[in-house]
């Protein structure tokens, strides 16, 4: 044949997890040569997709042809006999050997492990392809961007050809992000490689992309090649919608009537990576403030600030007008915030009683005489089991609850409190409809009885569907607060995905 | 079809007996092998170890005597346990509060025994919580795991009491390494009557029915069991995890000191360099075969109190080697604790991936 063969093709991948549906027949068509990006929402399906590829989890339903063969791929060790290498988000090395022993165990056989050669290989790869690393430096020691690399030159080692990279940058400074980018063009070049980026970030995938699919719950809804979109033209269809599509506010309290209850003022967090960099905004009573943004632009390190985990180098959070002089955990329940984290098994025991962990964080309002008020836990509890409708018995261990009722639980806690600021973070993760609604009616319910809700959620549509006015971060800043009647999905993808205004 | 553990929903109280009772006949399976294997038979040699101390008063009495440092140390060891600190320096506490206990008893000549009795124990709390103090200091403000320091001091105290009884508390009649006799009001009553069962079991009992009641019942124990079982949550609902990895600590420290006086107020009467033979190592099996529960660990350190009795007995009779009773104990605290993890989770089978 004259025209190159497709060399890989996924088709009609299809992959459910209970009754949510991640992939919904995915064909994708990977070419020799070129670099494939793989963009859209958290959860549309990319991570997955590329799993299947790699072995990592089985599809229900669909094949994988390569060279035009259709192959099983049962494991990762299959992808790698295909060619296939994949460098997860998570990486797999063992952190207390050195680069060369790490790389020796990735193709070492059952008796051998051999020193010399894996040494050579990573002095080939650092004059082939700009990938230096220090052989013999132990890899915990070393830092992110260049335990990457030992990543990459595992895949490589392999004899890979088409390489899957999971968010690559997400982990990267700016200057790594460069060099990386790099390595990508000179294995597409020099290697004829096959390469799949899957990243958030415009400008990367504008630079080194030959081919871009967009993902959308779990659909492939285009693949194109990269010149053929403009950077806009892409969000539109990550975020999905059309330009119209506004949501409707006309039923909301006017928020601009309450008082400031919370505001940040001028908060940095200085780290290498992932911090916070000048970050202000204010929330008032009624308001919910939603906070958008790819995972890992600050979020997190955001909600840990306000849950008083994390101290500010800078800057200062506000109750009520007044600075919170010493923010620990404690400090904050006092002062009136309440929180919901995005974990919620980190949030109580597993171990515990759910009549115990309704109560952990007022423990003072349950005690008399220092001994626990049991009567009391367990009036309140069934109070709660029955305003929250919570399926679950007083005396059940938290951990043995589905995920719908551990986060009423957390919410009831949360509630019981009456905080005046609540932060809330990626709150119907993980749940089924019914669960999801009735957690999202307790929220909006909350800002119209005057309480200040700061939501941080990845999934824009539940940010557009609650929040009065939205923050978008970007790189660890507040790249634009918008109101709600301004908001469109188009101009919130372009600011997570860090496309100047 | 792989197994896949999930986390049961309630625990019935009768689950952790009943498995318990499972893993001591495993122990007895595998250890009468050993013991056959050593030229004993297994029969006779468990008669000895279980069943002769309670035969007997004097048996039974010398087995709860041997117990009474035990009850201590696994409440000791239990309560450290309960809040994640992992205290394995009973032993060095509890040598500590030994320390503490002949210094007042050296000096309690003329105290009425109502002083001097209690007097004796807080002195011997007060130095095993001293000697628990760096380690927990160490992990409560810089995080240093407490494993390897806790059980590093462990030898370091018995130097300490080498180095006292060499010194300035060499017999002063004798010129042996052993301190003088402690005064007579320090010393503990008996409390059975032509037994050696001493005043310290009853304090022991009483210790360790308070940490039962105050883990149960008390907001405190809450708190401390929420810090040990998930520092995370603990934190984001404002408890003071360090605070409380702190006390505990001390607290743990106290309790072993005081079982430290106890053998020195009610049994030795006098400081020597043998005085304790592994109470604190034991106080961490007596914890662990309880499950961390404390009327458990009193029922552990009786049993383990009739197999110290017992294998002596038993290794005389039958000439099989006396460490076997440390056989017995080691292979029942390898069986219990897989039970124990077992007794949290129900096994299901499930097609597929895991």
């Amino acid at each position: 044949m004259n025209s190159p063969t497709p060399s890989i093709w996924l088709k009609d991948i299809r992959k459910t997890y209970g009754t949510s549906v991640a992939l919904d027949g995915v064909t994708l068509e990977l070419k020799p040569g070129e670099v494939h990006a793989l963009v859209g929402e958290n959860g549309a399906g990319k991570t997955t997709l590329m799993k299947t590829l790699f072995g990592l989890t089985q599809p229900d339903a669909g094949h994988i042809e390569v060279d035009g063969v259709t192959k099983v791929i049962a494991s990762p060790r299959d992808a790698r006999i295909a060619g296939i290498g994949m460098v997860t988000q998570h990486f797999s090395l063992v952190k207390t050997m050195t680069v060369a022993e790490n790389l020796a165990l990735a193709e070492a056989g059952l008796v051998r492990v051999d020193l010399v050669k894996a040494r050579r290989t990573a002095e080939e790869a650092a004059a082939r392809y700009g990938l230096e690393v220090p052989a013999n430096a132990v890899v915990a020691e070393l830092p992110v961007a260049l335990q990457q690399r030992v990543e990459i030159l595992k895949a490589l080692a392999a004899d890979c050809r088409y390489l899957i990279l999971d968010e690559p940058t997400s982990v990267l400074g700016p200057k790594d992000v460069d060099s990386l980018l790099d390595v990508i063009e000179r294995l597409r070049d020099q290697e004829s490689m096959s390469i799949v980026l899957i990243s958030h970030k415009m400008k990367e995938i504008e630079r080194v992309s030959d081919r871009v699919s967009v993902l959308r719950r779990g659909a492939v809804v285009a693949s194109t090649i990269a010149t053929a979109m403009t950077i806009k033209e892409l969000v539109a269809l990550m975020v999905g919608g059309n330009a119209a599509e506004h949501v409707d506010t006309t039923s909301r309290p006017s928020s601009q009537s309450g008082a400031v209850a919370l505001a940040v003022r001028g908060v940095k967090v200085k780290r290498p990576l992932g911090g916070l960099d000048d970050v202000s905004f204010e929330v008032r009573k009624g308001e919910i403030l939603g906070i958008a943004g790819v995972s890992g632009n600050g979020q997190s390190e955001l909600v840990d600030l306000l849950s008083g985990t994390l101290r500010a180098d800078e800057g200062v959070v506000e109750i009520d007008g007044s600075i919170v002089a010493d923010p620990t955990p404690s400090a904050l329940l006092a002062a009136g915030v309440g929180m919901l984290g995005a974990d919620r098994h980190v949030a109580a025991v597993h171990h515990l009683a759910v009549v115990e962990n309704l109560v952990l964080d007022q423990l003072q309002s349950v005690t008399r005489l220092g001994h626990l008020d049991r009567g009391a836990m367990t009036r309140r509890c069934e109070i709660a089991i029955k305003e929250f409708e919570i399926k679950a018995m007083p005396n059940q261990h938290f951990g043995t609850l589905s995920g719908g009722n551990m986060q009423k639980v957390l919410l009831a806690r949360l509630f019981g409190r009456s905080p005046k600021v609540v932060i809330i973070a990626q709150p119907t993760r993980g749940l089924d409809v019914t669960s999801t609604r009735y957690v999202r009616s307790l929220i909006t319910g909350a800002r119209d009885n005057g309480t200040a809700i700061v939501l941080v959620s990845e999934d824009l549509d539940e940010v557009l569907e609650l929040a009065d006015r939205v923050a978008v971060m970007y790189q660890g800043r507040v790249a634009g607060i918008l109101h709600s009647q301004e908001v469109t999905r188009e101009k919130l993808g372009e600011m997570m995905a860090g496309v100047p205004a | 079809m792989r197994p896949r553990f999930v986390l049961r929903a309630e625990d019935p109280w009768w689950r952790g007996p009943l498995l318990v009772l499972l893993a001591a006949i495993v122990t007895f399976v595998v250890t009468a092998a050993l013991i056959r294997w050593s030229g004993g038979n297994p029969i006779a040699a468990f008669r000895y170890m279980f069943v002769n101390p309670l035969q007997s008063k004097f048996g039974f009495t010398e087995s709860i005597l041997s117990a009474t440092p035990l009850v201590f140390t696994g409440a000791a060891v239990a309560i450290a346990f309960r809040a994640g600190y992992w205290n394995i320096g009973a032993e060095g506490q509890l040598l500590a509060g030994t320390i503490g206990a002949t210094w007042f008893g050296l000096h309690a000549e003329g105290l009425s025994p109502i002083i001097a009795v209690p007097g004796i124990l807080v002195a011997g709390a007060v130095c095993g919580a001293m000697w628990a103090m760096v380690p927990a200091l160490l992990r409560a403000r810089l995080g240093i795991d407490e494993v390897v320091t806790t059980l590093l001091l462990n030898p370091v105290a018995l130097l300490v009491i080498t180095g006292l009884l060499n010194g300035p508390w060499r017999n002063s009649e004798t010129g042996f390494p052993d301190s003088d006799v402690i005064a007579e009001s320090a010393i503990m009553p008996v409390v059975w009557p032509d037994t050696r069962v001493h005043l310290g079991l009853v304090f022991g009992v009483v210790v360790t029915l308070g940490c039962w009641w105050f883990i149960g019942r008390m907001t405190g124990g809450l708190r401390l069991r929420v810090v040990g079982l998930a520092p995370g949550a603990a934190r984001v609902a404002g408890l003071q995890v360090e605070r409380t990895l702190l006390t505990t600590a001390l607290v743990s420290g106290g309790i072993a000191g005081m079982g430290g006086a106890s053998e020195i107020a009610g049994v030795a009467h006098q400081l020597t360099i043998g005085i304790s033979s592994g109470f604190g190592y034991t106080g961490v099996i007596v914890a662990t075969l309880a499950a961390l529960s404390f009327i458990g660990s009193l029922v552990v350190a009786l049993m383990l109190g009739i197999i110290n009795v017992g294998s002596f007995s038993a290794s005389r009779a039958l000439s099989i080697p006396s460490t076997m009773g440390e056989v017995v104990q080691s292979v029942l605290l390898i069986t219990v604790v897989a039970a124990l993890v077992i007794q949290k989770y129900r096994i299901v089978w499930k097609r597929g991936e895991a």
